[in-house]
């Protein structure tokens, strides 16, 4: 079995595109510039790991990291 | 004017304002790319144009290089004068100009504006629902964008023909046609004075009076001239645009009626399916003026060109994006670059992601039948922003 996901939005790479937020709503937030981090320490919740990847495979500045326990 | 010579030679001597290229550019950037990651003009007093996704990346994250204080390609280079921050600006003066524009326009700010958008698009629906056909370019995909940055800036929505006019006079006629393009520009910040001044003894509550506010990053109030030029580009940015890409947008569901019936069937694929039609039908290419001799994807880069950055092209690249003449309104994986990369990621990307999910949803429930119009010519802007200016339409299932 596979283990934990963590998801992290470079901040400094981060241009606000909200791809991310509209794609997976549960694991982003953004700031009052629209820019976005990671919900809480990042940690995907079972079940949203397919959303989690199709955040990362469509931000187009290559901001969000993931990784596996 | 002497009239362009037409091209024979892409690859040595494109002109992106050829016919041929605003009609149909996707196979002009397939030559061009298979030929070289960077091609080059004479033309325009000499312009570099990226093909591929890494090398238009490549120019859009270099700051130090490539300037944004120009960012059309022009006939002539007059000296700069207008500026129009934060999209002319470079480091370091970019961030702080841009730090100001974005609060208005997260995607929660755009939620408010939102229900506006569903009314303006109602009206303009209610005044052709019941006609067998209409040009949807002229009655329909125009007037949303300027209706809502009106609506935003605090300006009269009926003076959206001024400032199409405006737009074309800089964005197309300007390309070559320098005496027009001073003309507009003149015509635009006169406009603007005035509602700037007015706000000085009556605040609004409206973007404009918003800028007037803020203060820059010395704690000084932007200048009336700073003021002037944010407000020039979220008008000419805001418009044609936005007005391009719903177009765009409403020319392929016209002649793909599986993928129209599949967004009425499945109407939450729709803001996966307007990143598609964003990709495929880019309708913003920018430029920017080499100030430093450099490289692009190895090949050398002199000053004084101007650099035609080519989201669209980019958008296009076969080596990044599977099928990529293909419109897929389901794509996986879609990092397309339609709004820019990196800091001058384009301000108004949640605004025109809004109006167009708004303006195709309302136009689908509405109109679920319609094609293009067999009899009608549907034609294409040229230059700067690609997009439908004339989408004849025949409406309904009868036809």
């Amino acid at each position: 079995m596979a283990g934990q996901l963590k998801i992290h939005v470079d901040p400094d790479k981060c241009q606000g595109h909200s791809r991310c937020k509209s794609l997976a709503p549960e694991l982003f937030e953004l700031d009052g510039f629209g820019n976005a981090h990671e919900v809480g320490d990042g940690v995907v919740p079972a079940g949203l790991e397919d959303k989690a990847w199709l955040a990362k495979s469509n931000c187009p500045e290559l901001a969000i990291d993931i990784t596996e326990d | 004017m002497n009239k362009p010579v037409p091209v024979t030679d892409w690859i040595a001597d494109f002109d992106h304002t050829d016919p041929r290229w605003t009609e149909n550019p996707y196979p002009i950037w397939d030559q061009l790319r298979a030929a070289s990651p960077v091609v080059h003009t004479d033309r325009f007093l000499g312009v570099y144009m990226p093909t591929t996704y890494e090398a238009v990346k490549e120019v859009a994250y270099d700051t130090e290089h490539f300037s944004s204080r120009r960012i059309i390609v022009r006939n002539s280079r007059p000296p700069i004068t207008q500026s129009a921050p934060p999209i002319t600006s470079d480091p370091p003066e970019h961030k702080p100009a841009k730090q100001l524009l974005l609060p208005p326009f997260t995607p929660d700010a755009m939620k408010k504006l939102e229900p506006r958008v569903r009314e303006i698009c109602n009206e303009l629906i209610d005044q052709f629902v019941n006609e067998p056909s209409v040009d949807a370019a002229a009655r329909y995909t125009k007037h949303i964008p300027v209706r809502a940055i009106a609506h935003m800036l605090g300006i009269p929505e009926q003076d959206g023909d001024l400032f199409i006019k405006w737009i074309h006079e800089i964005l197309e006629l300007g390309i070559t046609d320098e005496e027009t393009l001073m003309r507009a520009v003149e015509e635009m910040s006169h406009y603007f004075m005035g509602h700037i001044q007015a706000r000085k003894s009556n605040p609004t509550d409206d973007l404009i009076s918003t800028l007037m506010n803020a203060r820059g990053p010395d704690g000084q109030p932007l200048s009336d001239m700073h003021v002037l030029g944010s407000l020039r580009l979220l008008l000419i940015a805001g418009i044609d645009t936005t007005w391009s890409a719903i177009g765009a947008s409403l020319w392929h569901l016209a002649k793909t009626p599986a993928d129209r019936e599949r967004l009425i069937a499945e109407p939450e694929l729709m803001p996966i399916a307007i990143e598609e039609f964003l990709r495929a039908y880019s309708p913003v290419t920018m430029a920017r003026e080499v100030i430093k001799e450099t490289t692009i994807a190895g090949c050398p880069i002199k000053t004084d060109h101007m650099v035609l950055l080519s989201f669209p092209a980019a958008n296009r690249d076969p080596a990044v994006f599977p099928n990529a003449d293909k419109v897929i309104i389901d794509r996986k994986e879609n990092r397309h670059v339609a709004f820019g990369l990196g800091i001058h990621r384009c301000v108004g990307s949640n605004l025109a992601r809004m109006e167009m999910i708004v303006a195709l949803e309302e136009w689908l429930k509405r109109i679920p039948d319609f094609r293009l119009d067999p009899a009608g010519k549907v034609t294409w802007s040229e230059g700067t922003v690609r997009g439908p200016r004339q989408l004849p339409l025949l409406l309904g299932a009868a036809h």
